[in-house]
């Protein structure tokens, strides 16, 4: 049903040639998004010609999550760029437009950077009425009680 | 948006975004994927179902359920449906930026009509809440079906009037006309989407790739070639009109059966979805490793997209033009911050 989406994997020194050479094709910039594996930042830059979407995976080990900026490139990157920066703490060198860390704010500073793939939902033991009611008043929460946060900045 | 201005010209603005930042996108780690539908949908009021419809596509895609072809009719009637009341919801925006109070409330009077039916036909005004993992929840029978076209034909009526006060009157026209033009090189390089894209002379339109219906209906990307605030306005006013029709032609072809499926197991892979939302094209970028919560969830929605040409359009500007300018996206802010 969907149309042809192509998949190339490539590394962090080969990104910027990658992109200005999909830039001289013609290819629009359609997203940059990031995932948070057990040991790795998976970063997918997608562009789009003609409605055929081609993604450039990139392998990112968490001790040296730093790339280049590919907005010299495609000025509009400077949006996704930030944002990846600010919800998972990968560093961007020489973005056109910094917002250094100030894009959104959060009560938890790169609230994907410290947590690792999803937790099992944990098995519940019966619990007393008590501590039943406990949980059901309890909202959602983002983070988890289960994975040390840093304290709010102020 | 801040602005640094001089005088009465604008020399920078810097989007100032981030208030409205839910965290939504993290909930995968509490939401199975059955019920994240529900936090999909409640990425935005306004274009609610389109959200939710992609991301059960995207789900139904890699696990490659057989959806039923009535639900595909079912959503695009339905994603139509939210398309008319958000750009009728836009025009009355515009018009309140202009100063065009009466023409403001005119918009959304029809505005009423639109989601009365919505209402009818699903439930909920605002949040459908009828799209769900293997189809939609909610049948639309002949009756409803009857009565939502004679209804339909009630608001071409009144939109036309509206759309030609949009489209003619000189205090309107003065306010959009010749403001933010976006050249066409500069809407693709921006990496604009949606009306935005489309008034600037880029025939895209994300309906092409033939998800739900689409594939069976008549479908042209409207657009113009001016590329300024007039030519994303009559864009949009002319989108009413495609959806309208693109409702009857839906009506008439949808076939009897079921509406839903069931789903069993859990999704495995990934995939990216592409669907076009009433401010442009959104992106869902799903990841699952087998279990029952998705491994990640992302969302570009169309607003993101079209903020980095809106910051190029501020630029220079008079103070005066803000408003419309800022509008002329088509902005949602809770779409953008999620």
């Amino acid at each position: 049903m969907l149309p042809a989406q192509t998949l190339e994997e490539i590394k962090r020194d080969e990104l910027v040639r990658r992109v200005q050479d999909l830039r001289r094709r013609k290819y629009r910039l359609v997203a940059i998004s990031a995932t948070r594996l057990a040991e790795d930042l998976e970063l997918t830059y997608s562009f789009d010609l003609e409605s055929a979407l081609l993604s450039l995976r990139l392998n990112l080990s968490l001790d040296q999550a730093r790339v280049p900026s590919i907005s010299s490139v495609y000025w509009c990157a400077f949006l996704y760029e930030n944002e990846i920066h600010d919800l998972f703490g990968l560093e961007v060198d020489d973005m056109q437009v910094d917002f250094h860390g100030k894009l959104y704010q959060t009560a938890v500073k790169f609230p994907f950077g410290a947590r690792k793939t999803p937790p099992e939902q944990p098995k519940k033991a019966p619990a007393s009425s008590t501590e039943s009611q406990v949980q059901a008043n309890r909202g959602v929460v983002v983070g988890s009680e289960d994975v040390s946060m840093p304290a709010p900045a102020h | 948006m801040d602005l640094i201005v001089e005088d009465e010209k604008v020399l920078e603005a810097r989007p100032s975004i981030g208030f409205v930042h839910r965290g939504l996108e993290k909930l995968v780690e509490k939401k199975d994927y059955i019920e994240f539908v529900y936090i999909a949908e409640r990425i935005c009021g306004i274009c609610s179902f389109i959200h939710g419809q992609t991301y059960c596509q995207a789900i139904e895609e890699m696990m490659s359920v057989p959806v039923p072809p009535r639900a595909h009719y079912l959503r695009t009637i339905w994603g139509e449906l939210s398309r008319i009341h958000s750009h009728l919801l836009w025009l009355g925006l515009m018009a309140d930026a202009v100063g065009f109070e009466s023409l403001f409330m005119h918009s959304w009077r029809v505005r009423e009509q639109v989601l009365d039916i919505i209402e009818a036909t699903t439930g909920g005004r605002v949040i459908f809440g009828s799209c769900k993992v293997g189809g939609v929840r909610r049948d639309i029978n002949a009756e409803a079906m009857r009565s939502l076209l004679k209804e339909l034909e009630k608001i071409s009526e009144a939109a036309g009037e509206i759309t030609r006060v949009f489209l003619r009157d000189n205090s309107v026209k003065k306010r959009l006309c010749g403001i933010g033009i976006l050249s066409k090189e500069d809407a693709y390089d921006l990496g604009c989407v949606g009306p935005t894209l489309r008034a600037s002379g880029v025939a895209q339109d994300m309906r092409q790739l033939g998800y739900a219906a689409f594939k069976e209906l008549d479908i042209e990307p409207i657009t113009r070639t001016e590329g300024d605030s007039f030519a994303r306005c009559a864009v949009r006013c002319e989108e009413i009109f495609q959806s309208i029709g693109l409702i009857r032609q839906a009506a008439a072809k949808m076939p009897e059966g079921e509406i839903a499926v069931k789903v069993a197991g859990t999704p495995k892979g990934e995939i990216i979805m592409r669907t076009e939302q009433p401010r442009g094209e959104v992106v869902y970028c799903l990841k699952a490793n087998g279990s029952k919560n998705l491994q990640r969830f992302r969302v570009r929605t169309p607003t993101f997209a079209n903020l980095p040409a809106l910051v190029k359009l501020l630029q220079g500007c008079e103070l005066a033009d803000v408003p419309v300018l800022v509008l002329t996206i088509d902005p949602c802010i809770s779409c953008t911050e999620r």
